[in-house]
């Protein structure tokens, strides 16, 4: 991929000055197979950007379908080749086209793209180490990443088509090849990549844990970490504990298909090879269990890091001390622990047990108060504050803003009795793109924004920057605020055409706009693109050290700082990380030690 | 429209942006930091206020335009999906205005709170008295909204009433089967491995079950105004989901898992025509479960009619037995020179409609 040509020429444009302070190293131990975190953590921002262009893409091209079902369009079949023919996408490849953008996005995208690049490159930085626990397991995450978008692209490529059962692959349709093309090899590569993928996550989530446990600095005990740190932790726990379960899911899935077994197969009667099967006594109940289990902390460990990265640079740019900052701690571990006991929200028409069922819809709505708790925490923050509007400034009120948004209508869906009507319609596709899937976007474009400089030395473009952010906000709520109203309607997500639909046919126009603001969007998304990769060559320099006049640690490194980053002696914290406007003082770092006149707080 | 052509045009338009945007780092790289900052707070806070105007008055737009268009102007067709439409104005009403509260809040404080030549921000750490109330607060609302929730869940989910009536409906790659019990009002066994597609047994059925003897398979499913009904759903290969959004439910149709689901009908298809202006609306039965290539063409049709005009339409249904065994109908006994009208047996057999995917 182009990883292998970017990485080297971009980190050479940043690091120049590293040489001078360490030992000469070779290219491919220095760009390639790198131990350093801050590097690993810009191939993992590099991938992603790389796979979210592809996962945008995929959803320009369905969104063509969806909102022009009628024309065709000859181009298509030029990029597209026997999947578009005649200019019109074909069904197996809508569908294939749906489930890539949504595993693409979902895991490659906004878990190894966001919580890979930040927590990578923050967590040293920010709890005053010189690495990572184990950097040799840091490279290894990335490569297995690596392994797992190989493995991932290579299907694109088959005979019989990507997997298109959708990214959740609920058998028998994953199961049995017979059930669709795209339910052949293709699943096979999917969870061969997905395996690598749990692999690499696994690998990063062990070292973050570890790191942040034991190679915090002196003075750094865990209540004077900034909540970025918190987030990236909490993100990591929760994936070390639900993503083997995942794994043994796709295990058994892998199984059923090719070994005879009968975990999740029962009466089965394949129409096209007029055929009953022999698997007696599966149940395609468990693979929901075991998927839902990490699929719902899944959505934890998207969203989390965005919300540290959001606390922190609204609290920095605010020029305030983030509200509540143990209350802040104490709803993501409620948060934390919540998203293990929510699974089964996501199988209310599953034939659940209704008694059962009652206990997921209260715990389930109870998530709604630790988020409740940070959106008023976030809103108090900013309140009599000093607000400086830079991109990431910008980027995190907007992900406050899409937060709630998306947050209110998840309580429509998490009270089983209304998820009835609503479950597997475009509310559900309103809802978690608008909570999850652009809230974390937008965590991420604050995140990347704003520690842009600490990465590379320069800044990136202003004027493009405020362009993106206006630009995506309004089409994401263009995109994504009409479609709870399909969703009202009952509108099925997954469904190539409506037009043939009594119920459904009257959203003809809704739909051609909701396309024109996707495009609209996508574009935008290359701007930041260029805007990144302009940047790391051309970008303004950085002049000073602490650009941002933040408090904590990674400012105080040197601007490009080398292997160790900080040249001499690991600065002593001794303070939190959020004394701004302290006794009339604009910020006070973190290394400052506590004056003797000080009131105390903190 | 000519691909490259626009290409070129989105090319352009961006360069245009480009260039705007360097130009304007160096106009502020000249102007000195701290100005260029000031005028990027003022548009940036003034765009916040604006996007907060413009974004509310676009969601009152947007729901004046699309809320007819939705379920709820027509209200339920079944008598459990009312309560559920006032639960669900209820929450929509209690997270419209947290909504509006929280969005205006977010944005008139980053609009007022912009930064300032003087000002100094409000150091301000915590307040344990603000935290309990906007823990405890939402915690109430929550707890309502559960109870409500709950009750209608478990009406929704418990089980049917005794004088329901009883409809099997069975998904397959890509259609619906429909199976009514007959007059024996008891559905006959049926086993996966017994399904024979050439033989007009395309459910399994076990005819050594003599329950089966008398079930009859229609091409619609038709449901009486006014009398509860037990629909028992299955299926045949892969998860589907029976979907019928103008009764407000919905579920799973799991292979080797049967699922069953009950409501009553209130309103006629003739009725809901009126009701709706449109003379060719149908309650339709939405497959909401991927369940392949053709999933989106997987429609089912329910005809909610009056207990005569059921009454009809079972009358002229033939046994599926009769369909899968010939010799034994009576009507083949009786005159065997309906060889020649080899066509009217069909009729009987099962009708599955299987969707014909668009090419």
């Amino acid at each position: 991929m182009s990883e292998l040509v970017l990485n080297p020429t971009v980190a050479h444009g940043a690091h120049e000055t590293a040489h001078h302070d360490h030992h000469e190293q070779g290219f491919v131990s220095k760009y390639i197979f790198s131990m350093d975190h801050k590097t690993i953590s810009k191939q993992f921002l590099i991938t992603g950007i790389v796979w979210a262009i592809i996962g945008g893409l995929f959803s320009v091209f369905f969104r063509l379908q969806l909102g022009y079902p009628e024309s065709t369009f000859p181009w298509l079949e030029d990029i597209l080749g026997r999947w578009a023919e005649g200019g019109r996408i074909k069904q197996e490849f809508y569908y294939a086209l749906v489930t890539m953008h949504g595993t693409v996005l979902v895991f490659f995208v906004l878990t190894a793209g966001l919580s890979g690049t930040f927590s990578n490159l923050l967590i040293p930085l920010q709890i005053g180490a010189r690495d990572m626990a184990s950097p040799m397991l840091n490279m290894l995450s990335y490569w297995f990443f690596f392994g797992a978008s190989i493995v991932m692209i290579s299907s694109l490529f088959i005979q019989t088509g990507p997997f298109s059962g959708g990214w959740t692959a609920y058998p028998p349709l994953s199961a049995v090849g017979d059930m669709s093309p795209g339910s052949k090899l293709g699943v096979d590569l999917w969870i061969t990549a997905m395996a690598l993928f749990v692999v690499s996550s696994l690998l990063g989530s062990l070292n973050y844990i570890a790191t942040i446990l034991n190679m915090r600095t002196k003075g750094m005990s865990m209540t004077r970490l900034p909540l970025t740190i918190w987030a990236f932790f909490f993100t990591a726990v929760l994936g070390v504990l639900s993503f083997p379960v995942l794994f043994s899911g796709f295990i058994l899935l892998l199984f059923d298909r090719n070994l005879g077994t009968s975990f999740y197969l029962s009466e089965i009667y394949v129409q096209s090879t007029q055929t009953a099967l022999p698997n007696e006594g599966g149940s395609a109940i468990l693979y929901q269990h075991l998927f839902w289990f990490l699929g719902h902390p899944e959505v934890y460990i998207i969203l989390l890091p965005a919300m540290g990265m959001a606390s922190e640079i609204m609290s920095t740019n605010a020029r305030k001390p983030i509200f509540g900052y143990m209350a802040m701690v104490g709803s993501m571990f409620a948060i934390a622990i919540l998203a293990f006991l929510v699974w089964a929200h996501h199988m209310f028409v599953t034939g659940l047990n209704p008694f059962l069922g009652a206990f997921f819809v209260l715990l389930t709505l109870l998530i709604a108060v630790p988020s409740a708790i940070k959106v008023f925490n976030w809103l108090t923050t900013i309140w009599r504050g000093n607000i400086r509007f830079t991109p990431a400034m910008l980027f995190a009120l907007g992900f406050v803003s899409l937060f709630i948004s998306g947050g209110l209508t998840g309580i429509f869906l998490g009270n089983s009795a209304l998820d009835i009507h609503l479950h597997d319609t475009y509310f559900v596709i309103a809802h978690f793109h608008i909570v999850m899937g652009v809230a974390s976007f937008f965590g991420m474009f604050a995140g990347v924004y704003h520690w842009f400089p600490k990465m590379f030395g320069r800044f990136m473009n202003n004027t493009l920057g405020y362009i993106h952010f206006w630009g995506t906000l309004i089409c994401a709520y263009v995109i994504f605020w009409p479609m709870h109203y399909e969703g009202l309607a009952g509108m099925p997500r997954r469904y190539y055409d409506y037009s043939q639909w009594q119920s459904f046919k009257q959203f003809g126009e809704l739909n051609e706009l909701i396309t024109i603001a996707a495009i609209i969007s996508f574009l935008l998304q290359l701007v930041f693109v260029f805007n990144f990769f302009y940047s790391i060559f051309k970008g303004r320099k950085m002049l000073v050290q602490n650009p941002w006049e933040s408090n904590t640690l990674e400012w105080t490194t040197p601007i490009n700082a080398g292997h160790g980053n900080w040249p001499g002696e690991i600065p002593e914290v001794h303070r939190w990380a959020y004394d701004y406007g302290k006794d009339g003082v604009d910020f006070i770092p973190q290394t400052e030690p506590v004056g003797k006149d000080e009131s105390t707080h903190h | 429209m000519n691909i490259w052509l626009l290409l070129l045009v989105v090319a352009m338009v961006l360069l245009v942006i480009f260039q705007i945007a360097k130009a304007s780092e160096y106009v502020s790289v000249l102007k000195g930091e701290k100005k260029a900052r000031e005028q990027s707070n003022r548009v940036n806070a003034f765009l916040m206020l604006a996007f907060m105007v413009l974004g509310l008055i676009g969601a009152y737009w947007c729901n004046e335009k699309l809320a007819p268009q939705t379920l709820f102007a027509q209200g339920s067709a079944s008598a459990e999906g009312e309560a559920i439409d006032t639960m669900m104005l209820i929450t929509i009403a209690v997270t419209g205005v947290v909504f509006v509260i929280t969005q205006i809040l977010l944005f008139w404080f980053s609009f007022k709170y912009q930064e300032k030549e003087g000002r100094k921000a409000f150091y301000f750490p915590h307040n344990n008295k603000l935290e309990m109330i906007w823990t405890i607060v939402p915690a109430i609302t929550l707890t309502i909204l559960v109870v409500f929730g709950l009750r209608h869940w478990f009406l929704i989910t418990g089980d049917a009433p005794k004088e329901s009536m009883l409809v099997e409906i069975t998904g397959q790659q890509f259609g619906w089967t429909y199976r009514y019990p007959g007059t024996d009002g008891v559905l006959g066994k049926k086993n996966y491995k017994l399904i024979d597609a050439t033989n007009n047994n395309s459910l399994g059925q076990d005819w050594s079950d003599k329950a089966n003897h008398d079930d009859v398979s229609p091409s619609v499913m038709y449901l009486v105004k006014g009398k509860p009904v037990k629909i028992v759903i299955g299926s045949k290969d892969v998860i589907h989901n029976v979907g019928l959004p103008h009764f407000r439910l919905k579920m799973d149709a799991v292979p080797g898992i049967p699922t069953t689901l009950w409501f009553t009908p209130t309103i006629t298809t003739e009725e809901m025509r009126t009701k709706t202006g449109n003379p060719d609306f149908e309650y339709e039965i939405v497959c909401d479960q991927l369940c392949g290539a053709s999933h989106y063409a997987m429609r089912g049709v329910i005809k909610v009619v009056s207990q005569e005009e059921f009454d009809v339409e079972m009358a002229k249904l033939k046994p599926l037995y009769f369909a899968a065994n010939p010799d034994k109908d009576p009507s083949n006994q009786a005159a065997p020179v309906a060889a020649a009208d080899s066509s009217k047996p069909a009729t009987a057999a099962v009708v599955t409609t299987v969707a014909k995917p668009k090419i």
